[in-house]
């Protein structure tokens, strides 16, 4: 534990990101757009050394008089966070510099969104999470509409801000509630106040829901999911690949220290829009996706899916079911990367396509591209033995545990319709054969992310322990 | 006792072939070459090892034997733990026995993406022998819904017309069933805190609700693997659809995984509740058993018939397993390893005359005999068997499960027999169609005889299938004490729970 004076140097890693953003734009500025390259090698490298910056040394407590907190659950998230991110970085060079949209401000605004959302997974009032998710917020709804040439991108960008924004509004509606009758936006303060019975409970539980609200349409749970497919679908793909990890690993986290945190007294009251959102979540994450031709959109569904199963997780309570989450979305996040190198690989005598389609036949003109794909597809299926089985077991295990039997029955339904498509996608690069075959391409950042994915993904399935002794010592964050 | 691994061994030797496939470089024709012995040799390495497996076996003994436990997933108490007794001993020797058959049997007519082929093989051979080795839920588990990724590509890449069709309904199908097995298995690890077997057929105690929503999770599986009548339509699809091999696998190995699921999970675990649901099990069965036979008179694709026979055949493994006394098990796990292995000799018959004229159309063919009297030997042997001839393997499961439910029950025991009556008519009907009469087409005149290396894949068959029939003993004796055991264990929770029930 660390108190006092001292206890800034908790916000080290941040620290450093943010003064090594600010150094990296000046850099940019000042050299122009020759400095694109370094400044997005550097980001990249930023966002590692950051990592290591998490852990060496581990330390543990609070920090700017209870406005930050750091433990083993949000090194963990941020850890997390950050290898997204800096993966997602390192895939931006080649798809921009074809779109003739590579300036080095996006690295620099990937760096300061990713420190926006290491700022709300330590966030511990409700202040700091606003602050924390609105750098976020801000800098994504910029990188969103980067490929400024691009109609899709523009919209993309457009509708993610106005939508964003009604959400943030309604997030921040709820904390002022909150804040109305618990007396405090402190996390400490409004755990004091439900426990004590001094809060009225009706009022907070009103605040509760906008707030649950606002963060449900940062993950994309439905029914505030609407902006997924779009944004998805018409971001540059290297951004989209950022938003499906990155913010959403961030989002949930927050969800997660803010349910469990402050409102555990009212856990009965949130854990039926929890499980309500998780169910809804699932099923329309199988259900829309089947007949999604573009790959982007598809994976949005999937996304919107995978979420849904996080949060049956979190509605289950439990440590299991934290541990549960932590183990899920490390092997999402290592699925996602995989998926979208893939994607980012997909080319066409030099343009990128993203239809399902244009996989076919695959197999044959790219075994080992093939291959990878497939085991990302039976991965994110859940299909045994492969490493997203064992999350989805874990999330089972925690709801069964926590006697949502009608939910996880819904969900494993769910989890069979959604592997269908997951299927089409084996099936068109395996069965159908290929019309017009994409180009091979060199080796290079794609190659080596979506083969790294591949292997960590049979790791995992191997042996998936290491990673389950990972998520239970984050949990402990939680529940010490 | 051997110190060796040697369940491991069996279970995972395949997969150094399949390691080789994958490396193996160079030139289309060396690599296809390469990848087919490759194949071929390991699967007989692995089935060679097995027999050690049968030799070293104590056959007085009821318990699991060739034990190996090792942590896999401590935080979730998921242990790798396998062993074999008496029931699953022979149904692994029966996968590894398939296997080199299948590699051989595809030996000229896979000519396309050799490589993946024979990889899907081998990883297929893994998984099937790991279900029936495994001792823990979840490790049965990841084997069994493994089995679906190999066998989607095997019938997906290599299949007939309908293959993407036939690809994914048995995919869905059987994900469908399995998925609420999981949630069972969960359920039970949940209750007594580990997913190993043993542990839990000790430990388990459940009210009798909760075994019967169990017990019906367990049967959405198994009865879809079995598959049971109604579930069973993915089968003839799927059958029709894969090449050769795939169905022979399908009808040899994957069918006997719910009937061995039944046997191993809900009949151990959940006794009560098994008693209960069993006349829903009798009903289904002989449905299974008179309705597809009626429906395989009627076929017109001599793979579809066969796989309705298969359904009609399962009918009597359910019916057996559920009848739960010493004959009826005993004819039921026989029935289950003569039907893997006369089934799968059917298709490979289909297979020999599809991979000549490219048909599996009952009216394209008629008067083979007259150019192919070894094919015609071998498919009447068959037929004969399957019909259940004494003295071959398909009397003495059939023979067994009746004696043991007219004890038990003679009503299911009268209908069910009239299923082997109409077994008989669908089986010689399709025998005379296709190898009496004149030969009339021209298409047909040219036909060839079985080559050696057919005949290299038909002999080892026809030697089981006689062996089976004629001196049975030498697998009924080491299943009797694990069957005993079952029985016993089953008689015992019954009394226990009637006891209970009368207690004040």
């Amino acid at each position: 534990m660390v108190v006092g004076l001292e206890s800034w140097t908790l916000a080290r890693p941040e620290l450093f990101l943010a003064a090594a953003a600010m150094l990296l734009l000046i850099y940019g500025v000042v050299r122009g757009e020759v400095a694109t390259p370094f400044v997005s090698v550097a980001t990249s490298v930023v966002l590692l050394v950051t990592v290591v910056l998490l852990f060496a040394p581990y330390r543990e407590g609070t920090a700017f008089a209870s406005l930050f907190i750091v433990d083993r659950l949000t090194a963990t998230m941020k850890a997390m966070v950050l290898v997204g991110a800096a993966v997602a970085v390192l895939m931006s060079r080649s798809y921009f510099e074809q779109a003739k949209a590579w300036r080095f401000e996006y690295p620099v605004l990937v760096a300061l969104a990713t420190l926006g959302m290491m700022l709300m997974i330590s966030a511990n009032d409700l202040m700091s999470l606003y602050v924390g998710l609105e750098l976020q917020s801000l800098a994504l709804y910029v990188i969103a509409a980067f490929q400024r040439d691009s109609l899709r991108s523009t919209e993309a960008g457009v509708k993610y801000f106005v939508l964003g924004s009604v959400a943030s509004g309604m997030l921040l509606f709820g904390a002022s509630l909150i804040y109305g009758f618990c007396g405090g936006t402190a996390f400490v303060q409004i755990s004091r106040a439900l426990l004590d019975g001094k809060a009225a409970e009706f009022g907070v539980v009103v605040g509760l829901v906008f707030v649950v609200a606002g963060l449900a349409f940062k993950v994309s749970a439905v029914p505030f999911h609407m902006w997924t497919p779009d944004v998805y679908e018409g971001a540059p793909t290297p951004v989209t690949a950022l938003f499906a990890v990155a913010p959403k690993i961030a989002a949930i986290s927050l969800m997660v220290s803010v349910l469990m945190g402050p409102f555990k007294p009212l856990f009965l009251q949130w854990q039926q829009i929890i499980v309500v959102a998780a169910v809804l979540s699932m099923a329309l994450g199988a259900f829309a996706a089947l007949r999604q031709q573009n790959i982007k959109r598809l994976m949005a569904y999937s996304s919107i899916g995978n979420v849904g199963y996080v949060l049956l997780g979190l509605a289950s309570g439990s440590e299991k079911g934290i541990q549960s989450i932590v183990f899920y979305l490390a092997i999402y996040l290592v699925m996602t990367l995989g998926v979208f190198a893939t994607i980012l690989m997909m080319k066409r005598r030099g343009v990128m396509v993203e239809s399902v389609s244009d996989l076919a036949g695959l197999a044959k003109s790219q075994p080992m591209m093939a291959f990878a794909m497939l085991l990302f597809m039976f991965s994110l299926a859940g299909i045994p033995p492969l490493a997203g089985f064992w999350g989805k077991l874990y999330i089972f295990i925690a709801a069964v545990e926590a006697k949502l039997y009608i939910p996880a029955v819904l969900g494993v339904l769910a989890s069979v319709v959604a592997s269908y498509y997951y299927l089409r996608i084996v099936k068109v690069m395996y069965f159908d054969e290929a019309a017009d075959a994409l180009d091979s391409t060199p080796f290079g950042v794609y190659r080596t992310v979506a083969f790294a994915s591949a292997i960590l993904v049979t790791l995992f399935s191997l042996a998936p322990q290491p990673l389950s002794l990972i998520a239970a010592s984050a949990a402990k964050g939680l529940f010490p | 006792m051997s110190s060796w691994p040697i369940l491991s061994l069996v279970t995972f030797l395949p997969l150094v072939g399949a390691l080789f496939c994958l490396v193996v470089n160079g030139p289309k024709e060396a690599v296809d070459r390469n990848c087919r012995s490759a194949a071929l040799l390991t699967s007989l390495a692995t089935f060679l090892v097995s027999l050690v497996l049968w030799v070293r076996f104590d056959p007085a003994k009821a318990s699991f034997q060739f034990e190996e436990k090792l942590d896999w997933v401590p935080a979730l108490s998921i242990g790798y733990h396998v062993g074999v007794d008496g029931i699953s001993l022979f149904f692994v020797l029966l996968s590894t026995l398939l296997t080199p058959i299948c590699i051989l049997a595809s030996w000229e007519s896979v000519q396309v993406r050799v490589k993946e082929y024979m990889i899907a093989f081998l990883v297929l051979e893994t998984f099937m022998v790991g279900m029936f080795c495994a001792l823990d839920l979840a490790l049965f588990y990841v084997f069994f819904e493994g089995v679906l990724i190999p066998m989607f590509l095997i019938i997906g890449v290599w299949g007939g017309k309908r293959r993407v069709y036939a690809a994914f309904k048995f995919f869905l199908y059987t994900l469908l069933g399995s998925v609420l097995m999981l949630l069972a298995i969960i359920a039970i690890y949940w209750q007594v805190g580990t997913t190993d077997l043993p542990t839990a057929m000790e430990k388990l105690e459940l009210p009798f609700t909760w075994q019967c929503w169990l017990w019906l999770a367990f049967f959405a599986s198994f009865a879809v693997k079995v598959p049971m009548w109604p579930v069973h339509t993915w089968l003839p699809d799927a059958h029709v659809e894969a090449p050769t091999a795939g169905s022979v696998i399908l009808a040899g190995v994957l069918l006997k995984m719910g009937g061995y699921g039944f046997l191993r999970f809900s009949i151990p675990l959940l006794p009560e509740a098994s008693q209960y649901f069993a006349p829903l099990v009798f009903g289904l069965s002989i449905v299974a058993v008179i309705y597809t036979s009626l429906v395989a008179l009627v076929q017109e694709d001599m793979k579809k018939l066969i796989a309705y026979s298969s359904v009609a055949h399962m009918g009597f493994v359910t019916i057996g397993a559920f009848i739960m006394n010493m004959q009826s098990v005993q004819g039921s796990i026989f029935q289950m390893l003569s039907h893997g292995i006369v089934s799968a000799a059917l298709f490979l018959c289909v297979g020999v005359v599809y991979d000549r004229m490219h048909t599996r159309e009952i009216a394209a063919y008629g008067g083979l005999v007259h150019r192919m009297p070894r094919y015609a030997f071998t498919f009447m042997f068959f037929t004969l068997a399957s019909v259940g001839l004494p003295g071959l393997s398909g009397f003495v499961g059939e023979f067994l499960v009746l004696v043991g439910t007219f004890k038990a029950n003679t009503w299911v025991a009268f209908l069910a027999t009239t299923g082997i009556i109409l077994g008989a008519a669908y089986a010689l009907w399709l025998y005379r169609k296709i190898i009496f009469g004149e030969l009339t087409k021209d298409s047909l005149k040219g036909i060839l005889d079985m080559n050696r290396r057919e005949i290299a894949v038909f002999l080892p068959l026809v030697l089981i299938t006689l062996w089976m029939g004629i001196y049975p003993s030498s697998f009924l004796d080491p299943m009797a004490p694990a069957v005993d055991k079952l029985i016993g264990d089953y008689q015992a929770a019954l009394k226990l729970a009637r006891t209970a029930a009368l207690a004040p």
